[in-house]
């Protein structure tokens, strides 16, 4: 994968498969370290399977064998000097984690994470997403209950809400950004 | 700077838009984008925003893109199905952000399947 935006995009769709009500997206910036958090109240793994998932041969899937999301997320973390770490608790939830350094030279550019966040807003059904994106000390967070608490009766999903949301997004994430290309 | 609160305002232009709708009988046409580990290596994020927008931007109403996991052929991702009522599922192969706007203007808009980029045509 080309952007960690899309890695990002890759790992929280597990948080929708495990039927999370609430998925928190965490993607901070300070000093030199760009850090990823999500964090679902999902199905959660048992010990055993949590042991395996970093794994590339294991995944509850059964068209293919081999789950790659989080082995490929975990590689790239180290490849760029930082580190993973996935914990979870069955019934309760999951939450995993990245670092990377910001000037490592194997570490991807962070890319579109307005493109990804709405990829995922379309797949949420009932449930909710928090996304905080910061920067130093500027912060931006978009939460689905409070744009669900505008639409009313409108599907969140609908196209027109969808480039609006994406919209929205890009633009604090650029203010956000101060100028830094990340 | 855009704000949720002006989520608003386009929510009631569709309300509106809405009721008009109800009275058509037309069902549900369906995009879906498989979404998994390997179709977004593929490239998919693009093809689902650039559906995404050009339904928005054509004001197609009972257009809904979606999108799914691994849709069992990775080699062939990005892919497309296309559920329109009453027709046959149409899936579409290697699909980027130009063929994703022919599929809408051609397929959806006119009601013509791009053979081009079929499942049975040459991979
Ligand atoms: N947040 C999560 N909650 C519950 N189970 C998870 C979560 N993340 C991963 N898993 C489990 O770990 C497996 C491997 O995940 P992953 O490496 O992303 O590959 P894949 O999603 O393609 O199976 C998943 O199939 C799932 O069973
Ligand atoms: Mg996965």
């Amino acid at each position: 994968m080309r952007e960690l935006s899309l890695n990002l995009l890759d790992i929280a769709e597990n948080s929708v498969k495990a039927k999370a009500t609430l998925i928190e997206i965490t993607v901070t910036v300070k000093a030199n370290l760009l850090t990823f958090v999500i964090k679902d109240n999902g199905c959660g793994m048992d010990e055993a399977f949590l042991a395996k998932v970093t794994d590339p041969f294991t995944t509850t899937r059964t068209t293919r064998k081999v789950g790659m999301g989080i082995p490929l997320l975990k590689m790239i973390a180290e490849m760029s000097g930082g580190e993973f770490a996935i914990t979870s608790e069955k019934g309760v939830g999951t939450t995993t984690s990245a670092t990377f350094q910001l000037d490592h030279i194997n570490r991807p550019p962070l890319g579109d994470l307005a493109d990804s966040i709405v990829a995922l807003v379309t797949d949420l059904g009932d449930s909710n997403l928090i996304f905080t994106y910061s920067v130093e000390n500027e912060k931006f967070v978009f939460d689905t209950r409070e744009v669900r608490a505008e639409l009313e009766d409108i599907p969140m999903d609908n196209p027109e809400i969808l480039v609006f949301i994406r919209d929205l997004i890009k633009q604090n994430v650029e203010i956000t950004n101060g100028g830094l290309n990340i | 700077m855009k704000s949720i609160a002006e989520i608003k305002a386009i929510r009631e232009k569709m309300q509106s838009q809405i009721i008009l709708r109800e009275n058509s009988e037309e069902g549900e046409t369906r995009l879906v984008v498989g979404m998994a580990t390997c179709g977004i290596s593929a490239g998919a994020r693009p093809v689902f925003n650039t559906l995404v927008d050009e339904v928005a931007k054509r004001n197609l109403s009972k257009v809904k893109v979606t999108r799914a996991g691994c849709l069992g052929m990775c080699k062939l991702e990005p892919i497309v199905e296309v559920f329109v009522p009453g027709q046959e599922k149409v899936t579409y192969i290697q699909v980027d952000s130009e063929k994703a706007k022919r599929i809408i203007s051609e397929h959806i808009v006119n009601g013509n399947v791009v053979n081009d980029y079929l499942i049975t045509s040459e991979v």
